[in-house]
C-alpha cells in the first residue's frame, strides 16, 4: 500500500449561498484545490464527491457526473461518483481518494464534498436530515435528528451529571474561532447564557447546540507521498484513514454515552498513524450537537468519560490550550453543509499544518485529526494528517 | 345462552369545561350545564380518532378475557366518525386481534351504530354461524364551533365481546324501531353536521326510545321495577332522566350509566359505554334495559340480566369507566382547537 | 401516496411484534431477519415475539422543532423505551406533560395514529407511550 498525501485544497465559505447552485459551490471548491495543487483538471484521474442527499435538497442525484462535467473535464471520460455516508459523505469520499491512491489504481485524485441545503424551508431539511436515522424504526415514530441527538445528551447528564452550562462550553469556543476565520458561516463570538437562553429544538439542545443549515463545498487533491513533492512544496501526508460503523439505530445500542464507532475508528488511525491522542497538536471534531463533540473527545481518547466539558472549562481547547479544538469553528460555527464537512475539516487541517490559517493558527501545529461522524455517530471516519 | 363475554370502554385523558366553551362564544359560562346537563366532555388528543379508541376500548375488553382471533368470527364497528369515508375501521381491528376469518363491517347510524353493531353480533352468535363476534360503538364526534354540539360532542367508545360461552350478561331480547326522521345529519363532504335543532327532541328522541322501551317491556312481559339499572341514550344529562321518567323509571335505576354529564356525547359510544358503566358493578341476577337512538332516526332496545359468570370474571383487570372518567387533563378551547384539527391548516 | 411501505410492517406496529433469536434468546424490536449476535447460525430461524408493551423510559426529549407531519403536535416528548423483555423502542409518549417526564418513569403501550400521508392519503397507525398508573 501506498502513503498517500494531499498536494491541494480549497474551499468554499461556507453559509447561506442564495446565488450560488449545487454545481456552482463544488467547482468553485475543486478548482480552488486543482489550483492549489498545482495541476490542471486534466491532470485528475478519479472524483469521490462526498454528498448526503443532493437527489432530496435539490432534486439532483448523479452528483459524481455532475461535478466532471461542470468542473469541465466531461470529454477527460474519468470516473466521477458519489459517496455517500450521511454526515460523513466527505469523509467517507475522502476515505474512497485514499485507497484508491494507497491501491495503486489511480495516481491523482480530486475528493470533493459538497452540500445545497439552503433552497428548502427548515421543516423540509430536517426531514431529509432525519434520513441518516432509521427512518422506519426512529424518524417516522417522531424523532428528528436533534431529537435524537437530545436523548444522548439527556442519558448523558444522567449519568455524569452533566449541567446545561457545560455543555454550552463546546458552543461557545466553536464560536470563538469562528469568529476568526473569514470562510465560518458564523464569525460572532456567544455566551453561554446566549447557550442557555436560544430557542429551544429539543430539551436540552437550544438552537446553539445545533449546527445550523448551511451551504458549501470543499476539495482536496490526493497523489502518492513519493510523487507529493513533485506538486508542491508542503504536502501533507494522510497517515490514517480509518471508518467504523455501529447499529443506524439509538435504541439498538449497548449505550448512548459512548461511541463504540468512534472508539474503533479512533482506535484504528492511531494505530495506523502509530500515534497517541497525546502527539495530536489540534482536532477539528463533528460538533452537528454539543453532545456529538463532547463524546467524540472522550471516545477518541483525549478525555475519561464523563470529563470533556472539564478540558473546556480549563481553556484546553482553546488555540494555545493543549487540545486546540476546531480551530476552524467547527460545525457549529464554520458551517455544516453536511457532504463538505468531513472535507472541509482536513483543508482546515492542511491550512493549519502549511502554517496558513492566519488568526487561527494553532503555533507549531504538526499532526492533525479530523473526526467525521454520519448519524448519530452511527458511522465514524477518523482522518489523522501530519506534515512530511 | 348468548351475551356479553367480555367488555371494555376507553374515553380519552383530556377534558373541556363547557363553562370555557361558553366562555368563547359569549354564553353565560353557568348555562350548558343547567340546560343541558353537561359539566366537562371528552376532548380526543390530536392523535386520537374513533378506530385508536375502537382499539383501546378492545384491548380493555381483552384484558378482561382474552379470546384468541381465531376465535373471533364478526367484527361489526358503529361510528359516525369512522377514520375513512371508504376504507373500513373493522378491517383495523381485525388486523389488531388476528382474527383473518372473521365477517368484518363498518356500521353508521347516528348515535346508534354501537348497538346496532351488538344486534348483528347477537344475531349471528344466535344463528349458530360464530362462536365470538365484536361489536364497537366508537366516535371522535364533532360539532361547529359555536353550535350547541360544541358543548355536548365528545369521544369515547366500548367494545362488547358476544358469544355464547362464559357469558357474563345474557341477552334475553332485542328489539328496534324505526322511521325516516331526520332530525340530524351531515352530507357528504361537509365537515359538521347539521340537526333540527328543538326538532331533535319530541319526533325524534322521545318518540323513538320510548316506543322502543315500551314494545320490548311488552314483549318481555315487564315493566319498569324489573330492572335495576336503565340506560338511555344520553344526547345531554337531562333527555335520559327524562325519558326515564315518562317511561316509570327513577333517577336512580339511570344513574349509574349516565356518563354524559361528565364526559359528553359520545354518539355510538353513548349507550354501549353507559351500559359498560353498569356492568363495571352489577351482581348477578341484576337486570338491565338499555336503548340506544340513532338520529335519523331509530332505537334499538336490550333486555339483559347478569349472570353468576361475573363474579368469576376479572373485571379490575381494565380500568372502570367512572375510574376512568376521574382521571382528567383539563384543556382551554385553544388547545381543544387544536386537538380537534380546527386550526386552519395552510398547507 | 406511500402505501405498501407502512402496510408490509402494519402487524410489528399495531401489536408491538419482534423476533427472537432461538440461537441465542435475544429478543429484537424492531424485527430482524438476523441475530447480530448469531449471524449465520440464526438465518431463516427467527422467530415472531410478543412484547408486552411495558417499559420504562431509557431517554427522553421534548421536541419543539416544526417537523413535518408533526407540526400541530409540538411540543411533543420523543422517548427511548426499554423494555422487560430486552428490546429499548423509540416511541411518543403522549397524554403528559412534558415537565412530568423522568428517566425511569415506566410506561405502557398505546394505540395511536402515527403519521398521515397528506390530508387524502393513508393513516398510519401504530404505538406511542403512556404513564403507566
Amino acid at each position: 500500500m501506498r502513503e498517500v498525501a494531499i498536494i491541494g485544497a480549497g474551499e468554499t465559505k461556507y453559509g447561506e449561498h442564495w446565488d450560488k447552485s449545487l454545481r456552482d459551490l463544488v467547482v468553485e471548491a475543486g478548482l480552488k484545490a486543482v489550483e492549489d495543487a498545482n495541476i490542471t483538471a486534466d491532470d485528475v484521474q478519479a472524483i469521490f464527491g462526498g454528498n448526503m442527499s443532493a437527489g432530496s435538497f435539490v432534486g439532483q442525484d448523479h452528483v459524481g457526473a455532475l461535478i466532471a462535467d461542470f468542473a469541465g473535464v466531461a470529454d477527460k471520460k474519468i470516473p466521477a461518483m458519489r459517496i455517500e455516508s450521511a454526515c460523513a459523505s466527505g469523509a467517507a469520499a475522502l476515505h474512497a481518494g485514499y485507497m484508491a491512491i494507497a491501491s495503486g489504481m489511480y495516481d491523482i485524485v480530486l475528493v470533493g464534498g459538497v452540500e445545497k441545503m439552503t433552497d428548502l424551508p427548515g421543516d423540509m431539511v430536517t426531514d431529509i436530515l432525519a434520513g441518516a436515522a432509521d427512518r422506519e424504526w426512529e424518524v417516522f415514530l417522531g424523532a428528528t435528528f436533534p431529537a435524537l441527538a437530545a436523548m444522548m445528551a439527556r442519558r448523558y447528564m444522567h449519568e455524569f451529571g452533566m449541567t446545561k452550562e457545560q455543555m454550552a462550553l463546546f458552543p461557545v469556543i466553536a464560536h470563538k474561532h469562528g469568529a476568526l476565520n473569514p470562510d465560518a458561516h458564523f464569525q460572532r463570538e456567544i455566551t453561554v447564557d446566549a447557550v442557555l437562553k436560544a430557542p429551544m429544538v429539543a430539551d436540552p439542545l437550544t438552537i446553539m447546540n445545533c449546527s445550523p443549515v448551511s451551504d458549501g463545498s470543499a476539495a482536496v487533491v490526493l497523489t502518492s507521498a513519493d510523487m507529493a513533492r513533485k506538486y508542491t512544496d508542503s504536502p501533507i501526508k494522510i497517515s490514517a484513514s480509518a471508518f467504523a460503523n455501529e447499529y443506524i439505530s439509538l435504541h439498538s445500542r449497548e449505550s448512548l454515552i459512548r461511541s463504540v464507532s468512534t472508539i474503533e475508528a479512533g482506535r484504528k488511525a492511531y494505530k495506523m498513524a502509530k500515534k497517541e491522542p497525546k502527539d495530536i497538536d489540534l482536532v477539528e471534531i463533528h460538533d452537528a450537537f454539543s453532545i456529538i463533540a463532547i463524546e467524540g473527545i472522550e471516545d477518541l481518547g483525549f478525555a475519561k468519560k464523563g470529563e470533556a466539558w472539564k478540558l473546556a472549562e480549563e481553556g484546553q481547547l482553546n488555540l494555545d490550550g493543549s487540545l486546540p479544538y476546531n480551530p476552524s469553528g467547527g460545525l457549529k460555527a464554520k458551517g455544516h453543509p453536511v457532504g463538505a464537512t468531513g472535507v472541509g475539516q482536513v483543508v482546515e487541517i492542511v491550512k493549519q499544518l502549511r502554517n496558513e490559517a492566519g488568526k487561527r493558527q494553532v503555533d507549531g501545529a504538526e499532526v492533525g485529526l479530523a473526526h467525521n461522524v454520519g448519524g448519530t455517530m452511527t458511522s465514524s471516519i477518523v482522518h489523522i494528517l501530519e506534515v512530511m | 345462552m348468548v351475551g356479553i363475554v367480555t367488555y371494555g370502554s376507553y374515553v380519552p385523558l383530556y377534558r373541556i369545561k363547557t363553562a370555557e366553551i361558553a366562555r368563547i362564544w359569549g354564553d353565560e359560562p353557568s348555562h350548558p350545564e343547567k340546560g343541558l346537563g353537561i359539566k366537562s366532555k371528552t376532548v380526543p388528543a390530536y392523535d386520537e380518532d374513533a378506530a385508536t379508541i375502537a382499539v383501546e376500548a378492545l384491548r380493555n375488553a381483552l384484558r378482561r378475557k382474552n379470546i384468541p382471533g381465531e376465535r373471533i368470527g364478526a367484527i361489526f364497528v358503529g361510528s359516525e366518525s369512522h377514520p375513512y369515508a371508504v376504507k373500513p375501521t373493522a378491517s383495523l381491528i381485525a388486523e389488531v386481534v388476528g382474527a383473518y376469518n372473521a365477517h368484518a363491517a363498518d356500521l353508521e347510524f347516528a348515535c346508534k351504530a354501537g348497538t346496532a353493531a351488538m344486534q348483528n353480533v347477537y344475531a349471528m352468535v344466535k344463528a349458530g354461524m360464530i362462536d365470538y363476534g365484536i361489536a364497537i360503538g366508537t366516535d371522535t364526534s364533532q360539532g361547529q364551533p359555536g353550535d350547541a354540539l360544541d358543548y355536548s360532542a365528545s369521544a369515547g367508545g366500548t367494545a362488547y365481546i358476544i358469544g355464547k360461552d362464559e357469558v357474563i350478561a345474557e341477552i334475553n331480547h332485542t328489539i328496534s324501531f324505526v322511521t325516516d326522521t331526520p332530525d340530524f345529519w351531515r352530507r357528504e363532504g361537509q365537515r359538521y353536521p347539521s340537526h333540527g335543532g328543538r326538532f331533535t327532541g319530541e319526533p325524534a328522541y322521545f318518540k323513538h326510545v320510548m316506543t322502543a322501551a315500551k314494545r320490548l317491556m311488552e314483549e318481555m312481559g315487564t315493566g319498569p321495577k324489573d330492572y335495576d339499572y336503565a340506560v338511555f341514550h344520553q344526547p345531554n344529562g337531562k333527555f335520559p332522566l327524562r325519558v326515564g321518567k315518562r317511561l316509570g323509571f327513577t333517577k336512580e335505576q339511570i344513574e349509574q350509566g349516565l356518563l354524559t354529564p361528565y364526559i359528553g356525547n359520545t354518539y355510538s359510544g353513548a349507550t354501549p359505554t353507559g351500559l359498560s358503566a353498569v356492568l363495571d358493578v352489577a351482581k348477578p341476577g341484576d337486570r338491565i334495559i338499555a336503548v340506544s337512538f340513532g338520529s335519523g332516526a331509530g332505537s334499538d332496545a336490550f333486555d339483559i340480566t347478569v349472570t353468576d359468570e361475573i363474579e368469576k370474571f376479572n373485571r379490575d383487570a381494565a380500568p372502570k369507566i367512572w375510574d376512568q372518567i376521574k382521571r382528567a387533563k383539563y384543556i382551554d378551547y385553544a388547545q381543544y382547537l387544536k386537538f380537534r384539527r380546527m386550526i386552519v391548516e395552510v398547507d | 401516496m406511500v402505501v405498501p411501505r407502512f402496510w408490509r410492517e402494519r402487524r410489528y406496529r399495531y401489536s408491538l411484534i419482534g423476533t427472537r433469536c432461538p440461537v441465542c434468546g435475544t429478543v429484537y424490536f424492531p424485527p430482524r431477519n438476523v441475530c447480530p449476535k448469531c449471524g449465520r447460525e440464526s438465518v431463516g430461524k427467527m422467530e415472531e415475539f410478543q412484547l408486552s408493551g411495558k417499559g420504562e423510559v431509557y431517554s427522553y426529549t421534548v421536541v419543539h422543532q416544526n417537523v413535518l407531519g408533526y407540526k400541530y403536535q409540538k411540543p411533543y416528548v420523543m422517548a427511548i423505551v426499554q423494555t422487560p423483555e430486552g428490546p429499548r423502542i423509540t416511541g411518543q409518549i403522549v397524554d403528559i406533560d412534558p415537565e412530568e417526564v423522568h428517566i425511569g418513569m415506566p410506561v405502557r403501550a398505546v394505540f395511536r395514529r402515527i403519521a398521515e400521508d397528506g390530508k387524502a392519503g393513508i393513516i398510519q397507525y401504530g404505538y406511542k407511550f403512556v404513564k403507566d398508573e
